[in-house]
C-alpha cells in the first residue's frame, strides 16, 4: 500500500464520516443502501462525460439568515471576507461567487431563501458568448473560466442569466493555490473543481451538511443510483429561469 | 548639406559609444543572475520534474501545455502541479517568512527580473506555499471511477467502514 | 458628360492646422494616460462594477463603430447605387469609415481587463460567439475599405472599384448586424434578447454615420476655404432626415412590441417612465433633441437652408445617438435580471434592485480619446493624400447646374 500523507488521510476520514452521515440521512428505507461517496478518478486521467456533477438545493430547509454556504465558499476559495487584499473595490465591485437570495412571492407573501451560484448549465450562455473560449464547459458538466485566456471583456457577465460571474477589479494577493484568481479576469463558482477532481464535495455542500441543515446535496447526475439522482427522481428539481431551456446542473426543490 | 551630415554622423558616433563602451568594458564577464536553489527534491531519484537544462529552456512550454490539461481536462498529477513547483522552490527570507514574488530573491523573480521577461502568473497564482506537498503521485485508493455505483460493487472495505459508523 | 475632378491635399502650414493637431494630440495623450491608470490599478478606479459591467467606454466605442459603418454609406451610394452627386465624396467617406472604426476599436480594446492579451483574442476563436465574429468582421472591414479606397484612388484599378464597393457595402451590413447582435443574442436581460436590435443598429449607423460625415465635410471645406456647393449639401441633409425618421420608426417598433407583452412591462416602465436619468435621456435627448428637433432643422423650408442649422442638426443627432446607446447599454444593465418572476427579490449581490452607475473621468477621457484618434487620422490623411476634391461647388460637380 502506498504511503499516505497524514493530512490527506485525515481529510479522507472526516469526509467519509460526514458522507456516511449524509448517506444515512438520505437513506430511503432500512437496508436499501444508496451509494458510496463520489469516487476519485486517478489524477492523471482526464474527466469524461460519464459524470455530470450537480447540486440539489432544498429551499424549504434553507434558513433565511443562514450564510454557512457563502462563508464556506469564501474560506475555501479565498474571496470576500477571506481575502483582505480586495480592499480598493467598492461593495458593488467586490467578487461574489455565491449569495443567499431572499424571495417574497408578491401575490401570497410567502417567503423563501436560497443560495444562488453558477448554475453550470448544459448550454451555458456564458460559454456561447466568450470570444476566446475561456469560458468553457468541461466534459463532466462543470462550467469554468480558463483565466489564462480570459481577456476580461466581461461579455459573459452580460450574458449570464443568473448574474453568477464577477470581475476582479484590482490586484490581489494571498490567493489560495487551488483557486487562482487575479485582476482583469472574470470568475465564478467552480463547483470546487479542485475538490471534485479528488473525489471531494464542494465546500458549500460540505458546510451545509456539517451543520446538519441538509439543504444541499452534491452528486453525479448521470448516475441514477447516486443520492442526488434518487432525490431528484422522488422530489423533482426545478431550474431557475427554466424557460431558457439551459438544463442547469444546479436544481432547486420547494420553489 | 555637409553640416547636416556632420551632425548625423556625430549623433551616430555618440549612440555607438553609449551602447558599445559598457560592453567593451565588461568584455569577458557575463553576469549571471543569483538563483537560490531549493533544498528539496521532487523525489528520491529526480531533482525536478525534468533535468535542469530542459527546465531552464522549456519550462514555459511545460506550463503552457500542462495548464490546459489541468484546467480543461482535470488532470492533476503532482508532477505537473504549479502549486507543487512553488512548494519546492519557495525560499524563506531572513525573517523566516516565505519570500513573495516582489522580492528579487524569489525563485521565479530572480531569473525573470534578470532576463527582463515579465510574467503574469502571480497575478492569479499563489507565490508561496499554503498547504503541505503531496508526497507521491496522487492516485486514487478506490477503484476506477465508473465501477463503483451500486451496492454490489462497493468494496468490502467501504461497506465495513460505513457499517461501523452505524449507518447500515 | 464625365466631370473632371481634381483631388488635392489640404494645406498643412497654417497655425489652425497645427492647433488642431495639437488639441487632438493632447486629448489622445490624456486618454492614454487614463488607460494606463485604469489598467495599472484595475477597474476599481472606474464606475463600472459587477452589476454594470459595460460603461462609458463601451458607449463611445459602440457609437464610433456604428458610425464607422454608416460613414461608408456615402461612398456606397455613389459606387453601388451610381448616384453621380455622391461620387466625389467617396474617398472622404472611406477614410472616415476607417478612422471611426480605428477610434472605436481602440477604446474597446483599451478597456479590456487584459488588453495585453489582444493576441489571444486574435488567435483563439470561439465561433459561436458573435464577439469572435465581430473581431473578424471589424478587421475585414478595415482591409476591404482600404482596398476600396485604393481602387478609388488608383486610376489603373478604376474598373474594379465597383466590385470593391459592393463587397464593402454588403460587409458593413453584416458587420452592423453583428454589432447589434451583441445585444440581440443575450437572452438573459429584459432589455436585450430582441432580434430587432440588429436592424436597429443598421439604421442607427445610417443616421449617425451620415451626421458625422456631414460635420467632417463642412469642417474640411470651410477650414480650408474650399467651396462646397448647395447641391451636395441639400442632398445630404435630405438623406439624413430620412435616416433620422427611420431611427424614430425602429425605436418605436422596438418599444411597442415590448409593451405588448406583459413580460416586458417592467423594463419598459423603467426606461420610459420610472428610470430617472434613463427616462430623461430617452425622451429628451434621444427622441426630442436627437430626432425630432433635427427633423425640423433639416426639413423646414427656410431654416434648413442655413448650414449652421444643418450643423446643429448633426450635432444633435450625434448627441441623440450617445443618449440612445447610454439608455440601451447602461439602462439595460441597470434593470435587474428577472430570475424569479412574480417575486420580490433581495440579496447581498444587488438582486432585485435597480443598479446605479456613475462614470468616472477616466472612462470619459478614454472615450473622448477615441473620437480624437478618429479626427486626428482624418486630419493627417487629408493633408498627406488626395482625399478631398479641390472644389465641390455646384458648377464643378453638378451636371445640371447653371
Amino acid at each position: 500500500m502506498a504511503e499516505i500523507n497524514k493530512d490527506l488521510d485525515q481529510g479522507r476520514r472526516s469526509f467519509l464520516g460526514s458522507a456516511g452521515t449524509a448517506t444515512a440521512a438520505a437513506t430511503i428505507a432500512p437496508g436499501v443502501f444508496l451509494t458510496a461517496p463520489a469516487a476519485a478518478k486517478p489524477a492523471d486521467q482526464a474527466v469524461s462525460s460519464d459524470n455530470r456533477w450537480g447540486i440539489l438545493i432544498d429551499t424549504q430547509r434553507c434558513a433565511d439568515g443562514c450564510n454557512d454556504c457563502v462563508s464556506a465558499c469564501e474560506d475555501e476559495n479565498g474571496w470576500g471576507q477571506a481575502n483582505t487584499s480586495e480592499e480598493h473595490s467598492n461593495e458593488l465591485q467586490k467578487s461574489q461567487w455565491i449569495r443567499k437570495v431572499s424571495l417574497k412571492e408578491k401575490t401570497t407573501g410567502h417567503v423563501t431563501s436560497l443560495p444562488v451560484m453558477c448554475q453550470h448549465c448544459e448550454t451555458a450562455p456564458c460559454v456561447d458568448v466568450c470570444p476566446t473560449g475561456a469560458s468553457f464547459r468541461r466534459d463532466d458538466g462543470i462550467v469554468l473560466v480558463d483565466k489564462h485566456i480570459c481577456i476580461g471583456c466581461r461579455y459573459c457577465m452580460m450574458a449570464c442569466p443568473y448574474k453568477a460571474r464577477s470581475f476582479i477589479h484590482e490586484d490581489l494577493k494571498d490567493q489560495k493555490p487551488w483557486a487562482p484568481r487575479g485582476k482583469g479576469t472574470v470568475e465564478s463558482c467552480t463547483l470546487c473543481v479542485h475538490r471534485v477532481d479528488e473525489g471531494g464535495t464542494p465546500a458549500c455542500v460540505e458546510a451545509c451538511t456539517a451543520e446538519n441543515h441538509e439543504a444541499m446535496t452534491f452528486g453525479d447526475l448521470n448516475d441514477e443510483n447516486s443520492i442526488i439522482s434518487r432525490q431528484l427522481k422522488e422530489f423533482g428539481g426545478k431550474e431557475i429561469r427554466a424557460d431558457l431551456g439551459l438544463n442547469t446542473g444546479v436544481r432547486y426543490r420547494g420553489l | 548639406m555637409s553640416q547636416r551630415s556632420l551632425i548625423s554622423k556625430a549623433a551616430l558616433f555618440l549612440a555607438a559609444m553609449v551602447t558599445g563602451l559598457p560592453m567593451l568594458a565588461h568584455a569577458g564577464e557575463v553576469p549571471y543572475p543569483t538563483i537560490i536553489e531549493p533544498d528539496q527534491h521532487f523525489s528520491a531519484d529526480q531533482e525536478c520534474v525534468l533535468p535542469e537544462d530542459e527546465m531552464r529552456r522549456n519550462h514555459m512550454e511545460l506550463i503552457l501545455h500542462q495548464r490546459d490539461k489541468t484546467v480543461h481536462n482535470g488532470v492533476r498529477t503532482r508532477e505537473h502541479s504549479f502549486e507543487e513547483c512553488i512548494n519546492c522552490h519557495a525560499i524563506k527570507g531572513d525573517d523566516g517568512e516565505y519570500l513573495r514574488v516582489e522580492s528579487p530573491k524569489h525563485f521565479c523573480a530572480s531569473c525573470h527580473n534578470y532576463a527582463a521577461v515579465k510574467i503574469d502568473c502571480f497575478q492569479c497564482h499563489a507565490d508561496v506555499p499554503v498547504r503541505p506537498s503531496k508526497q507521491h503521485n496522487q492516485r486514487s485508493q478506490l477503484k476506477h471511477h465508473d465501477t463503483l455505483r451500486t451496492e454490489k460493487n462497493l468494496s468490502s472495505q467501504t461497506l465495513k467502514l460505513l457499517s461501523t459508523k452505524g449507518k447500515l | 458628360m464625365k466631370l473632371e475632378l481634381n483631388y488635392l491635399e489640404t494645406e498643412g502650414n497654417s497655425a489652425g492646422f497645427w492647433l488642431l493637431l495639437g488639441v487632438l494630440g493632447i486629448l489622445i495623450a490624456i486618454g492614454l494616460g487614463a488607460t494606463y491608470y485604469m489598467e495599472h490599478h484595475g477597474h476599481h478606479v472606474t464606475g463600472m462594477n459587477n452589476q454594470i459591467v459595460w460603461g462609458m467606454p463601451h458607449v463611445f466605442a459602440i457609437f464610433l463603430i456604428v458610425a464607422a459603418s454608416g460613414a461608408l454609406n456615402v461612398a456606397s451610394i455613389g459606387t453601388v447605387f451610381g448616384k453621380p452627386l455622391y461620387k466625389p465624396l467617396g474617398r472622404l467617406s472611406g477614410l472616415l469609415a476607417i478612422a471611426l472604426l480605428i477610434g472605436g476599436l481602440m477604446v474597446l480594446v483599451l478597456d479590456l481587463g487584459h488588453p495585453d492579451r489582444l493576441i489571444v483574442a486574435m488567435t483563439y476563436y470561439n465561433f459561436k460567439s458573435i464577439f469572435a465574429w465581430n473581431i473578424i468582421l471589424y478587421n475585414g472591414f478595415l482591409a476591404i475599405t482600404i482596398v476600396y479606397l485604393w481602387f478609388m484612388m488608383e486610376r489603373k484599378m478604376e474598373k474594379y472599384y465597383r466590385s470593391a464597393g459592393i463587397v464593402a457595402f454588403v460587409w458593413r451590413l453584416i458587420l452592423t448586424t453583428g454589432t447589434g447582435s451583441i445585444f440581440g443574442f443575450l437572452v438573459a436581460r429584459q432589455a436585450y434578447d430582441a432580434a430587432i436590435l440588429a436592424p436597429m443598429f443598421v439604421i442607427m449607423s445610417f443616421a449617425y454615420g451620415l451626421a458625422f460625415f456631414i460635420l467632417v465635410l463642412f469642417a474640411s471645406y470651410s477650414w480650408t476655404n474650399r467651396p462646397l456647393g448647395d447641391a451636395i449639401v441639400t442632398r445630404l441633409k435630405n438623406l439624413l432626415g430620412v435616416f433620422v425618421a427611420a431611427v424614430i420608426y425602429i425605436i418605436a417598433v422596438y418599444h411597442i412590441a415590448n409593451l405588448y407583452a406583459t413580460e416586458h412591462h417592467a423594463v419598459e416602465r423603467f426606461i420610459l417612465m420610472d428610470g430617472g436619468i434613463y427616462t430623461t435621456l430617452f425622451w429628451v435627448f434621444n427622441i426630442g433633441l436627437g430626432c425630432l428637433l433635427p427633423l425640423i432643422l433639416l426639413y423646414h423650408p427656410t431654416i434648413s437652408k442655413s448650414r449652421g442649422a444643418i450643423s446643429a442638426a448633426c450635432v444633435l443627432i450625434i448627441m441623440g445617438g450617445f443618449a440612445h446607446l447610454y439608455v440601451l447599454l447602461i439602462g439595460g444593465q441597470a434593470f435587474p435580471l428577472t430570475m424569479f418572476p412574480g417575486y420580490e427579490v433581495s440579496s447581498s449581490f444587488s438582486d432585485g434592485v435597480i443598479n446605479s452607475y456613475s462614470p468616472t473621468i477616466w472612462e470619459i477621457a478614454l472615450g473622448i480619446a477615441g473620437i480624437a484618434v478618429t479626427l486626428l487620422l482624418v486630419t493627417i490623411c487629408v493633408r498627406v493624400l488626395r482625399f478631398l476634391p479641390e472644389t465641390l461647388a455646384d458648377s464643378a460637380i453638378d451636371p445640371h447646374a447653371k
